[in-house]
This record gives C-alpha cells, sequence and structure tokens, in this order.
C-alpha cells in the first residue's frame, strides 16, 4: 500500500520502494513489489531461493535498474543508478559471497574505493588504521586492521564487511543471508551486533529464508513469492508455518517423518584419514567414523572445516595421505571416481556445477552421465540415445524435474530442478552407499522437502547414508547419529535423538561441553 | 568457554625429502662435477684473468703500483684453486638443507638459489677465461643492458595481469614498437619523434587487445596470439614497403648519457652510471610502478581490480574503464621496450628482432610474483645469461654457439618448470569481468 511522501516523512520511514518491477529475459524476478523500512528496525525479508529478495536488494543497491517503480529515501524520490549512488546515498550490502580481497589487508578492504591519503593520492596507512579502530571501538567490533583477510574466520570477515559500510556512512544496512556461514553462537553474535546497530539509528533489512532467524531478531517481515510481495507481518502475529505456506503457497510439512532406523552391517569404514588442502596444508587430521546399513550419518560442522575434502577423499577425487577407506569391504583408499561408483557408491555433490553435472549437456545426457560408459546407454563404443532418452523421460516424470524438454540444456534449469536431476539420477542406480553434500544447498522449500524423502527412502531401503551439511535443521531431522567435525577431525558422534542445539553449537566450535 | 581444543594424538606427518632437500641434491651433485672438472681437466698452472673495466687516470694514480698492473692486464686468478673453491661452496650449500630444520631451509630457498646460480655463473667464467682475459665489469652493465627489455616488458605484463588481464601479446607490442618507431624515426628524420611513434603503436595494440578481451569476452590467450602474429605482419610490410628502399641514411641510436659524478665510481660507476636514456627509464620505471601499486590509491584499486572485480565495483570502482587504463598503458611500455631494440641498440629494423623478449618477460614477472621489484631481478637473471653467452662465444670454448645462444630460453623453461616455488597470479587475471 504507498504512502505518499509527505506521510513517508512524518511516520519515519527510512525507505519505501514502489512498484518494483524488473524483468530479465523469460523471468518476472520482481512484479509491482512495495517495500516499506522504517527507521531503526530490523525487517526480514523472506522468500525461497528466486523469489525475488536479492534482485530487489540489488536494484536499492544499484547493482541493477528498474524497469519501472520509485524509491524513496527520508521522504525524497532518489534514482540509485550504481553502488556509488547507493553508497553517496547512505546505503550499505553486506553480500552473501562477501565482497572482500582476500590478499589484502582488513584496513585497505575497508578503506578502498574511499581511501585515506596523504596529497589526496598516496596511501596513510597510519590515519586509516586509527579511523578502523575508532569505528570498531564506537559499535564494539573487535577487528585488526592490519590482519590479512585471508587468515581471518568467515565470522570476523563478515565484521570487515559490516565495518566497510559503516566506514561509508551507511545508515541502511542489507545483510545478504549473512547466517549461511555461521554457528549457532556466531549467528547470536551477528544478532547480538545487529540489535546494537539498530540502537545506533541504522536500519537493518535481513534477507533469509531460515524461519527461526526471523522470530529471533525482525521486528517486521515481508515476504516475497514468485517476485510478488504475499504480504508484510511482524514475529508477534505469525507463525513458522504460516510463514512457510506463504513463502511456498501451500501447506509445508516442516519435520521429516520417519521411523526408528535398523542398522545393519557397516558399509563405509573410515580409518585414521588424513588429507591436504589445496594449499598443501593438512586439512584432515585422522578421521574414523562408520556408516551402517539403513542409517543416516549426519556430519555437521561449519564450512571449511575439512567436510568438502572429506567427500572428496571419499569418493575418489582426491588423494588421502595415510588411513583407509573402505566400502563394502573393500579397500578402496586412493582408487577413481570410477572404482567408488562401481562397488554401488551415489555421490551428491556439494557444488552441482562443478562436479555434479555438464551444464552445456541436455537435461538426458545428465541424467546418463554416470553409467554412460554400460549397457544399456552403450553398446561397445556407440551411445544408445533411445536408452538415454527412455531413461531421462522415465526419471523426469519420476522425480518431478520441471523441464521444457529432456533436450534442454541442463544449466537453463533452476536450481532446484538442476539439483533433483543430480539426485534422480544417484538414486536411480541400485546402490549400497549414498554420499550426500549439501543436498539443499540454493533450493527452494519445496524441492527441499522432496529431496529430504527421497533421502530417507533410501535409508528405509537398507542403504547406508552419510549426510554432510551446513545446515544443522537437515542435519537433525535427518540424521540417526550426528558427527560434529572440527579442524580436520570427529569432535564426538551423538545420537540423533538426544542431541541439544547448543550442545552440537559447542562442539561446531571446538569446544567439548563437558570440559 | 574453554578455548578450541586440538587433540595432540595428529600428529602432522612431513615428509622427510623437502623441495629444499631436492634442491640441496641437486647443488651437491654440481658441486662434485665442479671439484672433479677442477682435478682432472684445469692445468694446476693456469690462470684466469679478469678485468675491471676502464678505471679514471686520477683515481688509477693514487693506488698502489701492483693494483695498477692487475687493473690494466686484468687479475690473474688461478683457475683450478678458485674453481675448487666454488665447487666446495656449491657442496656446502647443497648439505645445509639436511642439518636445517625444514621451514627454515625453505625461508631461505630462493635466496640460496640465486646465490647458487652467481656461483655457477662464477664458475662457468673461470673455465671459458683459462689461460685467457676478460671483462667483468663490461659483462655486468652488459647484462644491464640487455635486461632492459625484459624488465620493461615484465612491467607492462604486471600493469595488465594487476587489473586482471592476461596480456601474451607484449611480444607483439614490441616488435610494432620497434618497426614502425624505426620508420618513423627515419621518415622524419628525428629520433625522438621516432619514440613517441613506438610508444603509440604499443599503446595501440594494446587498446585493440584490450577491446578484444574486455568489451568482447574473447579468450585472453587468443586475443594475444591475434596480437603476435598481427605484429609479424605489420612489420614485415612495413619493412618491405618503406624499409628496404629508402632515400634516407639511418640515425644514429641513442648516445649513452653518464651521470655526472657517480658514473666516475670504479666498477659500480660503469656498470650502473653509463647507460642509454631506455635503460635509465627501465630502472626509474621499476621503483614508480612499485611505489603506484602499493602505495598509492590508485595501485589499490589497480590491484582490486585484479583480485575481485565484482568487490570493486560494489565499492563504486570502475572495472572495465581501470582495465582498458591498466592494459594501454602497458602497452606503451611494451612500445618503450620495442624502441630499445631498433632505436637504442642496433639503429636498424630485422623481421621477427625481438626474438621472443616478450615471452621471456613474462617468465620474469611470475619469477617476480607478479611485483615490479622482483620481476626487475628476474630480468637481470635472463640479462645476465644473456651476457654470458655473448661473452662465452667471444671467448671461444669451443661449445658450438647454437648451443650457448640456446642459454637464456632454457633457463627461461627452468624458471617455468616452478623452480622458485609457487608464486601466486592476481585471483581474477585472466577472467572477463561481467556486470550481473
Amino acid at each position: 500500500m504507498p504512502v505518499s511522501q509527505v506521510n513517508a516523512a512524518t511516520t519515519g520511514l527510512a525507505l519505501e520502494m514502489q512498484g518494483v518491477t524488473k524483468r530479465f529475459p523469460g523471468v518476472l524476478a520482481n512484479d509491482q513489489v512495495d517495500f516499506q523500512l522504517r527507521k531503526g528496525e530490523i525487517h526480514a525479508l523472506l522468500g525461497e531461493n528466486g523469489a525475488g529478495k536479492s534482485t530487489l536488494m540489488n536494484i536499492l543497491y544499484g547493482l541493477y535498474t528498474p524497469d519501472e517503480g520509485k524509491t524513496y529515501l527520508d521522504g525524497k524520490d532518489v534514482t540509485i543508478h550504481s553502488p556509488s549512488d547507493a553508497i553517496a546515498n547512505g546505503i550499505g550490502m553486506v553480500h552473501q559471497h562477501f565482497m572482500l580481497i582476500p590478499v589484502m589487508t582488513v584496513a585497505e578492504n575497508i578503506t578502498l574505493g574511499q581511501e585515506v591519503t596523504k596529497a589526496g593520492a598516496f596511501l596513510d596507512p597510519k590515519r586509516a588504521r586509527r579511523r578502523i579502530n575508532e569505528l570498531s571501538a564506537q559499535y564494539g567490533f573487535e577487528v585488526d586492521p592490519d590482519a590479512l583477510v585471508a587468515d581471518l574466520p568467515v565470522g570476523l570477515q563478515q565484521r570487515v564487511e559490516i565495518i566497510k559500510a559503516l566506514y561509508r556512512h551507511a545508515d541502511i544496512l542489507i545483510l545478504d543471508e549473512p547466517t549461511a556461514v555461521l554457528t549457532p553462537q556466531e549467528i547470536e553474535e551477528l544478532f547480538r551486533a545487529m540489535r546494537s546497530l539498530v540502537a545506533e539509528g541504522k536500519s537493518i533489512i535481513f534477507i533469509t529464508h531460515k524461519l527461526k532467524e526471523v522470530f529471533a531478531v525482525a521486528d517486521h517481515i515481508t515476504v516475497l513469492r514468485n517476485g510478488r510481495v504475499v504480504g508484510t507481518t511482524t514475529p508477534a502475529e505469525a507463525t513458522e508455518a504460516s510463514l512457510a505456506a506463504m513463502m511456498v503457497g501451500r501447506e509445508v510439512i516442516l519435520r521429516v517423518s520417519k521411523d526408528e532406523a535398523e542398522p545393519g552391517k557397516p558399509v563405509l569404514e573410515v580409518r585414521n584419514l588424513q588429507a591436504l588442502d589445496e594449499r598443501e596444508q593438512i586439512v584432515l587430521r585422522g578421521v574414523n567414523f562408520a556408516v551402517q546399513e539403513g542409517e543416516v550419518l549426519g556430519i555437521a560442522g561449519v564450512q571449511g572445516n575439512g567436510q568438502t575434502e572429506l567427500v572428496e577423499v571419499l569418493t575418489g577425487l582426491r588423494p588421502s595421505l595415510s588411513g583407509q577407506v573402505i566400502i563394502g569391504g573393500q579397500d578402496v583408499t586412493n582408487t577413481t571416481p570410477r572404482t567408488v561408483t562401481e562397488q554401488g557408491v551415489a555421490h551428491i555433490p556439494e557444488d552441482r556445477h562443478e562436479f555434479g553435472m555438464v551444464t552445456s549437456y541436455s537435461v538426458a545426457q545428465n541424467l546418463a552421465l554416470v553409467t554412460y560408459y554400460q549397457p544399456p546407454f552403450a553398446r561397445g563404443v556407440v551411445m544408445q540415445d533411445k536408452a538415454i532418452d527412455d531413461n531421462a523421460t522415465t526419471l523426469v516424470e519420476e522425480f518431478d524435474i520441471r523441464t521444457p524438454s529432456i533436450h534442454t540444456s541442463g544449466g537453463s534449469l533452476s536450481g532446484g530442478n538442476q539439483q533433483k536431476l543430480v539426485v534422480a539420477r544417484e538414486l536411480s542406480r541400485p546402490i549400497k552407499l549414498l554420499i550426500a553434500s549439501q543436498p539443499t544447498r540454493g533450493v527452494d522449500v519445496g524441492s527441499i522437502e522432496f529431496i529430504h524423502q527421497r533421502i530417507i527412502e533410501q535409508r528405509d531401503q537398507g542403504v547406508a547414508v552419510l549426510l554432510v551439511s551446513a545446515e544443522l535443521d537437515e542435519i537433525m531431522s535427518l540424521s540417526d547419529r550426528i558427527a560434529v567435525m572440527y579442524h580436520g577431525e570427529i569432535m564426538a558422534t551423538l545420537d540423533a535423538e538426544t542431541a541439544e542445539r547448543a550442545t552440537l553449537g559447542l562442539l561446531m566450535a571446538g569446544v567439548h561441553p563437558n570440559q | 568457554m574453554t578455548s578450541a581444543t586440538t587433540t595432540a594424538s595428529t600428529a602432522i606427518p612431513s615428509k622427510f625429502m623437502t623441495r629444499s632437500r631436492w634442491f640441496g641434491v641437486v647443488y651437491l651433485i654440481f658441486g662434485v662435477l665442479l671439484v672433479y672438472l677442477a682435478m682432472t681437466a684445469l692445468d694446476p698452472e693456469a690462470v684466469s684473468k679478469f678485468r675491471f673495466g676502464q678505471i679514471e687516470a686520477s683515481i688509477m694514480d693514487r693506488l698502489p703500483e701492483a693494483v695498477q698492473t692487475g687493473l690494466k692486464q686484468g687479475v690473474p686468478i688461478p683457475s683450478r684453486n678458485s674453481m675448487l673453491l666454488v665447487g666446495i661452496l656449491l657442496l656446502i650449500t647443497g648439505v645445509v638443507p639436511f642439518l636445517l630444520p625444514p621451514q627454515v631451509a625453505k625461508r631461505y630457498e630462493n635466496l640460496v638459489l640465486m646465490l647458487v646460480f652467481g656461483l655457477l655463473l662464477a664458475a662457468v667464467l673461470i673455465y671459458a677465461a683459462t689461460g685467457k682475459r676478460t671483462d667483468v665489469v663490461s659483462m655486468l652493465a652488459d647484462g644491464i643492458r640487455l635486461a632492459t627489455p625484459i624488465a620493461l616488458g615484465a612491467l607492462a605484463g604486471i600493469l595488465c595481469e594487476r587489473a586482471g588481464v592476461v596480456n601474451i601479446g607484449i611480444e607483439g607490442m614490441m616488435l610494432v614498437g620497434a618497426g614502425l618507431g624505426f620508420t618513423a624515426s627515419l621518415y622524419l628524420q628525428n629520433s625522438t619523434a621516432g619514440l613517441v611513434v613506438a610508444i603509440l603503436a604499443g599503446m595501440l595494440m594494446a587498446a585493440l587487445h584490450a577491446v578484444l578481451s574486455i568489451s568482447f569476452k574473447v579468450d585472453q590467450i587468443i586475443s594475444g596470439t591475434v596480437i603476435n602474429i598481427l605484429a609479424v605482419g605489420i612489420t614485415g610490410f612495413t619493412r618491405r614497403s618503406f624499409l628496404l628502399d629508402n632515400p634516407f641514411g639511418a640515425p644514429s641510436v641513442y648516445s649513452p648519457i653518464p651521470i655526472p659524478v657517480l658514473s666516475d665510481i670504479p666498477v659500480l660507476g660503469p656498470v650502473l652510471f653509463r647507460h642509454q636514456p631506455i635503460v635509465y627509464t627501465m630502472l626509474i620505471l621499476v621503483f614508480v610502478i612499485q611505489f603506484y601499486l602499493f602505495r598509492t590509491k590508485w595501485g589499490l584499486r589497480h590491484r582490486a581490480v585484479g583480485e575481485h572485480p565484482r568487490a570493486a565495483d560494489t565499492l563504486g570502482i570502475n572495472v572495465i574503464r581501470a582495465r582498458y587504463l591498466a592494459v594501454i598503458a602497458g602497452g606503451a611500455i611494451a612500445g618503450l621496450a620495442g624502441a630499445w631494440f631498433s632505436l637504442e641498440t642496433v639503429g636498424s629494423f630485422d623481421d621477427l628482432m625481438t626474438g621472443g623478449k616478450g615471452f621471456i618477460a613474462l617468465a620474469a614477472m611470475i619469477f617476480g610474483n607478479w611485483n615490479p621489484i622482483g620481476a626487475f631481478f628476474g630480468a637481470l637473471l635472463f640479462g645476465f645469461a644473456d651476457a654470458l653467452q655473448i661473452k662465452l662465444q667471444i671467448l671461444e670454448t669451443g661449445i658450438p654457439y647454437q648451443f650457448i645462444g640456446m642459454l637464456p630460453y632454457v633457463l627461461t623453461m627452468i624458471v617455468l618448470a616452478g623452480v622458485i616455488g609457487k608464486t601466486t597470479p592476481p585471483a581474477a587475471d585472466g577472467v572477463p569481468y561481467e556486470k550481473q
């Protein structure tokens, strides 16, 4: 509901966007979106991936130009053409993928573009350092201006991003999915920081798709779906279920229903596994665990604690330094990905573009990619197009992959459908072990529900499932046992029934709760 | 809250044969070879005589009689014993990595590599000059002179790549600078005008590379290759059409400008302060660009564009403009390097006269880890190797000159094969920037 300009100034609106429309080729990303931000509030912008949250914020920050619509700041009509315009108008944005340069210092990153100089040209690191220390003290953000960004943990990097916006005198802060990379404790700290910023008179737009966080911190909630505003509400008026229904357009089962696990023989055994990362630093420091038939072992942990490398070693993509990987009784340490696959292993990789599919291949070709060299897909050296197409038609139907045709290129599907494509290919083979790494990252709520059900289905059929995820909710709702990984080691393995969030959070931060 | 715990039981496995130790083994082999060579191939009585350039008469007169004759006729050094000494020093550098903790050895790895390179250079000279006389100072001065186009090319590469544009077209930009610069200087009978044309020609070629790789997002290797092939065509055509038959006499090359006072310092003077103008320009540019990149706000933005263009964009930095400027400025320097060949060194133009120096420049850039001063040392390495191979050809060592002439190129391959350890290019090097 548009508010007149005069009203806007008097009712304390920091920002109002009216009738914002943005079209991309073939997609209406924002359709007549109205959005109001009050001064000194935290306003959550909630929606599934692809709902148009980021598009709206990129328009506000000047990265996109809207096709229609107006933006008012403090009641004044403004046009924002570029990020510099946004910065000049007191808008700061912390992007989901940090806009930091790892090889530069904190001070260089913060001042870039508005450097502290002598004679208008020469960098003055001493004064820059002082200015940043003043800002840190003012808002209670401890950070060392001389540290290299590459050496900082993600939580601190995020703080650098916030200081970067404050350094540019931002009054409106846009935080784009800020909690995705943090531990529960770091999320608490971020929320405290957000509240203290609001107390200082800043206004915050908080983009997220996690319902719990909205209730923890937001004053108002605006929900977007398919580029349109579905409604604006407050945490007091809404419930998790009502918000989820607004996001998806129908009721969603938030908790995966599953029966008691019936674990059998161990399928995957990992013994004292060690491995190096790209920089030749040790990243797995002796990992031990086993996954049994008919159970889901969840690996919880903050990203970057060795989970990615662990999965790569298990699937034959990365050599190990020492230790053993045993699948179905056979030692597959340092063999090839094909050997591992032929042991009956399915792999849903965390980066579907790099490891899961060939984006320029058709849906049908992608669905045949793992066993393309075996009958029925190949006879000798000749590919059997008929068999490949038949397989695709069946799987597209069975896994509800929304695609114009099985000959469309895989890369043109939406994220959720690409992920369903990978899941369909991996689960359509007879398997003993499923290694699923971040299986629902960047996937909409509807598809998440679907993928979760499929994983549980596999478990019930006696497949051993190793689930690696940075989403604690996902780990807790799917797993039978939870192993927490920190700094290249398994800190502890807990029973999922009795595991508490707080305990897991501490373990994820490398602390044994009983010490 | 207790602090983070890391279990002590997970000892990090360490390899016994670290990189430094493998290098040590190579040094040991060299050392043994030299000692063997000294004991068998060299006559115990033989001497190698080294001269140290022309010494000013006023200074010479104040030196003792013995030193004077030594400097005039060359200082005699016993070939066999000095070769033995070099061999033993090499053996020591080979053993040390095995005695030191790996981390300490790693820290000094590249320093030791430079030292070993110097020792091998000395050994080659001693051997080649056995029973003869050779001038060390002129060789060092030549080294710096020959390092000039390589260092300039490396600076051009650094400007481009620090902004995120890979430039393998430096060779072509040099060649066009050399060819068109010389033609202009001939027809205008003005070597300064020739220099200006050389620089402009380099900029023009770079502008083409910029349009192709930044605006049209052509693969930057392809675009660079296009530049190199185009340059051969342009200069070949120019030479046949305007240079083979022309009514003018060739202008003389730029004469050396001795720096007052400094050029009179013995040894150091002739090595550093009696050069031609482009050599001095190169020395100044190395420091200017180092300062620009790391101490000015424009340098900070330049590097940001090469590391993370989207981050720079979100802070209001115009990525496309920054890349254009960087590539074209690099072209200007490559054009200047071209002028070094035709206008400063030989006073004529031949087809393909840049002889791959633009590619060696890229090796020097990598050697220096994309830092101007580091790249300058890389260029010196190649310059000295070049000077040495010229000296060896003069000394008539009996090795076919074709093999000796390969020295700088072989060195390039060794450097690029990763002997200098891990280098890190700018993160967005070679990646075209697309606005979302």
